[in-house]
């Protein structure tokens, strides 16, 4: 029972953390693509660039994406959480050609279908290596 | 420019990564609520590793952004995955996690997926 509660648990926590994730990253392409001078150039725009409401909002969204993500390393593997936030590969792939009209080519969309693959057989085997204290419990 | 760029977001984003399963791991069961939260946040300024790896994972996010503003989205984000074969193989050797046979063919395949992606 305790361990269907902490797989419940581990999954909310991964699509609250896509769902963030994702915006976020969208908000932030659509920010800084509408700035007026080049990033890398110059640390000053970067200064500039947080007062664009849209790379705010993504920063507030990244930020607490951040902390979900936190809070999801305490209860599952690293190598289980890399591959399953994989699908956020997938949503942005989505975004950029939805919202930002991007170019997306026959061969990516084969890598969107075998990340997917690749994230539900990762999903079928359990979250977490047993530890000494686990098992004590 | 792109190349440099994604270099530095992927170092950044492994070391960072590596240091955060690391100690979240040592301390116990994280909560995501309210309280949790909080507690999170004061647990982050109690330990520096963590504060370490808030500090690589800056440089990664603006070395991104510098990414975002020129690439596309569609380029940027799974590009950015660059990190992950290097992490799954450190998280195997550092932090002495089980890699199934499974969990890595499903890895493999992620990266299989990652690399047709950033084509």
């Amino acid at each position: 029972m305790r361990f269907k509660g902490k797989v419940f648990r581990a999954y909310a926590l991964l699509a609250v953390f896509l769902a963030l994730r994702a915006f976020g990253n969208l908000s932030l392409a659509w920010g800084t693509k509408h700035l007026s001078s080049a990033l890398a150039a110059n640390p000053l725009t970067y200064v500039r660039a947080l007062a664009d409401p849209f790379v705010a909002l993504a920063i507030a969204m990244l930020i607490v994406a951040l902390l979900v993500r936190l809070a999801l390393l305490s209860l599952a593997d690293l190598s289980f959480v890399l591959p399953m936030t994989a699908v956020g590969y997938a949503i942005s792939a989505l975004f950029g050609k939805v919202f930002l009209h991007e170019d997306v080519s026959p061969l990516r969309w084969l890598g969107v279908a075998l990340i997917l693959g690749g994230v539900a057989m990762v999903g079928t085997t359990s979250g977490k290596t047993p530890s000494e204290m686990d098992t004590t419990e | 420019m792109k190349w440099i760029l994604l270099s530095i977001v992927v170092a950044a984003t492994t070391a960072s990564d590596l240091l955060q399963s690391y100690q979240m791991k040592r301390g116990g069961e994280q909560s995501a609520g309210a309280r949790g939260l909080m507690q999170l946040l004061r647990r982050i300024s109690r330990n520096r590793y963590l504060i370490l790896s808030i500090v690589c994972l800056a440089f990664s996010f603006f070395s991104f952004m510098a990414l975002i503003q020129t690439a596309p989205l569609s380029f940027a984000v799974p590009a950015s995955a660059g990190s992950f074969i290097v992490e799954t193989i450190l998280a195997k050797v550092l932090l002495k996690e089980h890699i199934s046979a499974r969990r890595g063919f499903g890895a493999f395949l992620v990266l299989c997926g990652i690399v047709l992606l950033a084509r």
